[in-house]
């Protein structure tokens, strides 16, 4: 069984470059602990984002996602391990950094009783800007919230208010944006369209540090950051991590899935199964013969009708579901928060 | 300064764009001036005074006549027996009874002494107590112009003055301690809940990500409600002159700064508070609790200090409250000059510096 504990195997510039210009975002063994050490938020977190990267850091709620960002965005100061913004040091040079980059917080921080028309100009300001000088930059973006640039931002849909949130950090030309979550909460479509708007931008030349709890947004990522537990588990193209699940994945399917689910699960010969939409993800254990045989041969055995089993490509989640197990049988389940 | 300007007028949208802030704003001075100065005022105007007079006597009449012009009392004479005075105050028909004996006039002339009677409805303390003075200094005013006639012996009266009130008008000592109290409410209470609604909602975040100096937020915070608390004050003093006709006796200009002083103080209070929470309700807690009710206890016009035990003399002198309430005091009613309250301006400017100090010496340039 391969151990992914260290995504040095997968990131071949983990080491901390001597040229920060084409890395906007350097992470250099970061932790993090709150309520004096008894919940560690992040745990040795390295990873670096290339010049004009799309890059995403993908995991659950509590992982450990906002604290991240709010150490790379200055707002908190890390416990251990330093990190590099634009080439800036995010304890020292904070106030280079606070003027050169786009934050998005996970929570909507706008003022909901102003109207997107008064939130843009009071931020475009705030940065010594205005909203006509960098407006190529927003204009696709805004052009779809302009109808209701009289409304009160507290009224507008979530993702209507996700749009001006992007517009607002954008208002500046930042040269790096952090997105803590923009996706959440927000309607498919919204969404998809917001994915789109973030290919735009880097197409722009703008570097996007971007965070979501949700596996199938990885795809749309140039490299991802699989992250649980304020640790790092694989850094790499969505391609590579997926590339890198060790054994062979099964989709197995029965009429009645829930008990095969619990005869699976009770059965040596499978390593790990698990629900995936309405389908069972089943990976074997060590053994000789035809694994499809195997599996049929054991539901039918179990007296289950209507079985068909298949060879599939791993997800994201896949990757992630087998990297949490296998983390969580190395360190345990300490401290989930 | 361009960005300070806007800041400041993004937080005029806050304020007039939430209906809560604007009652507290405007309709609080309102009905905390009107309140006390006409509801909750010990000053006695027509009380039913009830006089009893068994025979014919001049002097009875005289002293009747006396109590029917003061303006303080709406005399009736009647014939009532004690059942039925009882029966009158139960009803609340009545807030004073007199009862002249018989022979007043020859008590009064022969015997140099003559008594009568004052009932007063014991179930109200405050106003049965104004009732008595109120008819015991009329009496006094009385027996000195009748002495005045007559040969000796001199007696000496005491002469009761109400000094800086000569009418007796009770909402007088109310307007600096109601300004105080609002002044302190929109101050602190609304400034800091403004600061910690910013963290609440997490715009504080986005704001703290931005060039903008952090501590700048904190100046454009205050600025707005030191304007709207000078508009505030100008209410004030206008439903003072010219709804309860309480003049200002000393320098406008001075009762001004004395103002702009204390508006400071208290800005810095709120500023101080909004950076120890984080959470809006708690903001407004502390600042009701920690400072409303020692501004309402410990600055004296609710309750004397004089009569406080000393340890809560020297707690009083920690509130700011107190010495603007001395200061408008000073100005106001007494109409003396900066002579006699540089004093309490330097305890303001002390106040000011410290609480200022402090608050720009915690304020995190970070979340935490």
């Amino acid at each position: 069984m391969v151990k992914c504990s260290s995504m040095k195997k997968n990131n071949p510039n983990s080491a901390p470059a001597a040229d920060h210009a084409d890395m906007p975002i350097i992470a250099d063994h970061i932790s993090k602990s709150y309520n004096k050490g008894a919940v560690n938020a992040l745990r040795d977190v390295s990873f670096e984002v290339k010049k004009g990267e799309l890059f995403g850091l993908i995991g659950p709620d509590g992982a450990g996602k906002t604290t991240l960002f709010r150490i790379l965005t200055t707002l908190l100061q890390a416990d251990k391990g330093q990190a590099r913004v634009s080439g800036y040091d995010v304890v020292k040079d904070y106030k280079q950094i606070r003027s050169s980059v786009g934050y998005m917080p996970g929570k909507f921080s706008l003022y909901q009783d102003l109207t997107v028309e008064e939130n843009l100009t009071f931020f475009a300001t705030l940065f010594g800007t205005s909203v006509a000088a960098h407006y190529e930059l927003i204009k696709d973006i805004y052009d779809q919230i302009k109808p209701f640039s009289d409304r009160r931002a507290g009224k507008l849909s979530g993702g209507m208010k996700q749009k001006l949130a992007l517009c607002c950090a954008l208002v500046h030309r930042p040269t790096v944006l952090f997105l803590d979550e923009p996706t959440t909460g927000v309607d498919v479509v919204s969404r998809r369209e917001f994915w789109e708007m973030l290919q735009q931008l880097k197409r722009q030349g703008i570097t996007i540090l971007v965070s979501t709890p949700y596996m199938e947004e990885a795809v749309r990522c140039d490299r991802i950051a699989l992250i649980q537990n304020g640790q790092l588990l694989n850094i790499g193209t969505p391609s590579q991590i997926t590339d890198t699940f060790p054994v062979k994945l099964y989709a197995v399917k029965a009429a009645s899935i829930y008990t095969l689910l619990k005869d699976l699960r009770s059965w040596t010969q499978a390593e790990s199964c698990y629900a995936f939409g309405d389908l069972l993800h089943v990976t074997l254990g060590p053994h000789t013969g035809d694994d499809l045989a195997l599996i049929r041969e054991y539901a039918t055995a179990k007296g289950h009708d209507q079985v068909t089993v298949q060879r599939i490509a791993p997800s994201i989640e896949d990757s992630f579901i087998r990297l949490t197990t296998t983390n969580s049988l190395q360190y345990g389940s300490a401290d989930q928060s | 300064m361009k960005q300070l300007f806007v800041f400041i007028r993004k937080e005029f949208y806050h304020v007039f764009r939430d209906r809560r802030t604007l009652l507290i704003l405007f309709g609080l001075p309102l009905v905390q001036i009107l309140l006390f100065g006409y509801a909750l005022t010990s000053e006695v105007k027509n009380a039913d005074l009830v006089i009893m007079n068994g025979s014919v006597d001049p002097l009875a009449q005289q002293l009747t006549a006396k109590l029917r012009s003061a303006a303080f009392f709406n005399v009736q004479e009647k014939q009532l027996s004690p059942t039925a005075i009882e029966k009158e105050f139960k009803k609340g028909n009545i807030k004073a009874a007199l009862v002249f004996p018989s022979g007043f006039s020859s008590d009064f002339i022969k015997a140099r002494h003559a008594t009568l009677q004052v009932l007063t409805d014991g179930s109200e303390p405050n106003i049965s107590k104004t009732i008595a003075q109120y008819i015991s200094a009329i009496v006094q005013d009385f027996q000195r112009e009748h002495q005045a006639m007559a040969p000796a012996p001199l007696t000496i009266t005491p002469e009761l003055r109400m000094l800086y009130n000569e009418e007796g008008n009770g909402s007088i000592n109310y307007v600096p301690g109601v300004l105080a109290l609002i002044l302190m409410i929109v101050c602190t209470a609304l400034t800091s809940v403004a600061v910690v609604r910013e963290k609440e909602t997490g715009t504080m975040e986005v704001l703290l990500v931005s060039p903008f100096k952090p501590v700048m937020v904190l100046v454009a915070k205050a600025v707005p409600f030191l304007v709207l608390s000078l508009a505030n004050f100008s209410i004030i003093l206008l439903l003072a002159v010219y709804v309860l006709n309480v003049p200002v006796a000393g320098s406008l200009l001075l009762l001004f700064l004395i103002t702009l002083l204390f508006i400071i103080t208290s800005l810095s209070f709120g500023l101080l508070i909004s950076n120890a929470t984080s959470s809006q309700q708690v903001a407004l807690l502390i600042s009701m609790m920690g400072l409303m009710l020692p501004t309402i206890i410990f600055t004296g016009f609710i309750f004397p200090l004089e009569n406080m035990p000393l340890i809560f003399q020297w707690i009083s002198n920690l509130i700011p409250a107190k010495w603007y309430y001395a200061a408008v005091k000073a100005v106001m009613l007494k109409g003396l000059g900066i002579a006699y309250v540089w004093k309490e301006m330097l305890m303001l400017c002390i106040m000011t510096t410290l609480l200022l100090t402090i608050t720009v010496k915690r304020f995190k340039i970070r979340l935490a």
